[in-house]
């Protein structure tokens, strides 16, 4: 039956739209992990879906909701480029709100429950070739906007007083990533659904990190993770018919797992092998 | 000629007047550490000289330019701040920012910049640990690090801000000499902002003293003196020498008694 589907042409742009998003969500999970803006991608994605609910309302494509939603929510949260506890508080408020704008639009929509229902947790299989056209136009955006930005994004991204120091722009960066932040959510929106943009922009990442202390190498490994989750996860569901997004989830969890029992098992050899602990400044 | 020139500098937030008339020079491989209680100024001074913050009146130039234009390379290290256990960056990809961090695009494998980074690494002693996680290094290694990351880019001018906090005794020691070999062989020099003369004591050249409104500058035999206190803290403040360390006691805010009572090996 698999061998069937495989022959199929929806299931051809399934993989190929699933590809493009999970090598722009892991991409930029990397810097989204760097700079702790987990929560961030949580809010832009849920206001994805109010922008998506109001499309709805409206009668327009709902992608361009969404793409309306995150990138807006983006901006402001770049604007105000905020750290700490007062972003997460800021994020919570804003969110919330956000969800309640959402709620209300759903209601007043008279259409099917369907497609509110793929807005929460995706629907690959109903990709069409003009999506799978604009999935690559706007992922491609992002990933030229990513390698422009690599170094200073990076450097303020882990050492923010020096990179100021040495005349990085902060607040601009903060503002582009947040905007290719809410490109990349609008695009994983409409693979694993709102709910489920964090398996594909922060665990992979988050393994990644786990894995290595390079950073060239913790970009490679975090794609390949997004992309092995996403592809793995569109055939397991052809085979089963269960939901696409629970395998995508499934099998990127498992590699965050992996990855943690590894730096685990790593850590505890080190210690090990190297007690008394190694001296690496020496004492006059 | 100096390599730095400040200028009747000052700076207020609003009402308040952290300095004013404040003016002096800086010669090649000179040591000018930066004293005062907290909330006088000596962060803002840093800034200034790094081109992040405008005075309110007077100038800064290094090297015939003004720092905010970036002419020329400024080394800074900044005040411990301890990285995230898991964060991916090794200690010489730490290093490489203060290269070529600030460019855009990705960084090219390039054999001088690496060279030049292993030399850095080199000359704060942290070869051995160049390709450790950053974040499972130990404060100290971090420091040095961040010294070389500073060193690095052949800065005309050294900025340490408060470098030495939460080192224990040797390493506040390790990273003293490394600032003061590095000053005495290339001729960089070196502003240290710290709250303790006494790890800087045995090489500091000039001290410029910070205090609330009034700021004095000269040699630590000049400066540091119960006469020059008393001035400008505008009350009775003693200056003790207690077998080499200096003991400041009745300053109005008492903040900056120098640990006394704490071993300090020369």
């Amino acid at each position: 039956m698999v061998g069937q589907l495989l022959a199929q042409h929806f299931v051809h742009t399934a993989l190929w739209a699933g590809a493009v998003v999970a090598i722009v969500s892991g991409a930029i999970g990397v810097f989204v992990v760097s700079r702790g803006m987990s929560f961030a991608v949580h809010a832009i994605s849920e206001l994805g879906f109010t922008g998506a609910a109001g499309a709805l309302v409206v009668g327009i494509d709902p992608v361009l909701g969404i793409l309306g939603g995150s990138l807006l929510v983006g901006l402001v949260l770049g604007l105000l480029s905020l750290r700490g506890r007062e972003r997460d508080s800021a994020i919570g408020a804003v969110l919330a709100f956000g969800l309640g704008v959402g709620v209300l639009f759903l209601s007043l929509y008279q259409g099917y429950a369907t497609e509110a229902t793929n807005l929460l947790f995706g629907s690959i299989v109903g990709v069409s070739d003009g999506q799978l056209r604009d999935l690559v136009v706007v992922g491609g955006i992002v990933l030229v906007g990513l390698a422009v930005l690599y170094r200073p994004l990076f450097f303020s991204s882990v050492d923010p007083e020096i990179a100021a120091a040495r005349g990085v722009p902060l607040r601009a960066l903060s503002v582009a990533i947040f905007l290719l932040l809410g490109l990349t959510t609008a695009e994983a929106i409409q693979v694993v659904g709102v709910l489920l943009v964090l398996t594909l922009v922060i665990t992979p990442a988050a393994a990644a990190q786990r894995l290595t202390a390079r950073p060239g190498l913790a970009l490679v490994l975090s794609v390949a993770i997004a992309l092995g989750s996403t592809e793995g996860g569109i055939l397991l569901s052809l085979e089963k018919s269960w939901p696409t997004s629970f395998f995508i989830t499934t099998l990127s969890f498992a590699a965050y797992v992996a990855a943690r029992i590894y730096d685990w098992s790593r850590g505890r050899q080190k210690r090990l092998s190297s007690s008394p602990p190694r001296r690496l400044w020496a004492v006059r | 000629m100096s390599v730095v020139t400040v200028d009747d500098l000052a700076l207020r937030f609003g009402e308040r007047t952290l300095f004013e008339g404040l003016g002096f020079e800086l010669e090649r491989g000179e040591l000018l550490s930066v004293l005062g209680p907290n909330g006088t100024g000596k962060t803002s001074l840093i800034r200034i000289l790094l081109g992040l913050l405008q005075p309110s009146a007077g100038r800064v130039v290094v090297e015939g330019c003004p720092p905010r234009e970036r002419c020329h390379r400024i080394g800074y290290v900044p005040q411990q701040r301890i990285f995230d256990r898991d964060v991916v960056l090794r200690g010489r990809d730490l290093v490489r920012f203060g290269l070529d961090g600030h460019r855009w695009g990705f960084a090219r494998l390039d054999g001088e910049a690496t060279a030049q980074v292993d030399a850095a690494l080199a000359e704060v002693g942290a070869a051995a640990y160049a390709d450790a996680p950053v974040g499972r290094l130990s404060g100290g290694e971090q420091q040095r690090l961040r010294l070389a990351q500073a060193l690095v880019a052949d800065p005309v001018l050294i900025l340490a801000d408060e470098p030495l906090l939460s080192l224990d005794l040797a390493q506040q020691r390790a990273v003293v000499d490394l600032l003061d070999a590095r000053r005495r062989r290339a001729g960089t020099p070196v502003v240290f902002v710290t709250h303790d003369i006494n790890p800087v004591l045995h090489t500091v050249d000039r001290v410029l003293y910070l205090a609330p409104g009034s700021w004095a500058i000269g040699t630590p035999d000049e400066v540091l003196t119960s006469d020059t206190l008393s001035r400008l803290y505008d009350t009775d403040v003693d200056v003790l020498r207690v077998r080499g360390r200096v003991v400041v006691v009745g300053t109005p805010d008492d903040q900056h008694v120098h640990h006394v009572g704490e071993e300090h090996v020369h």
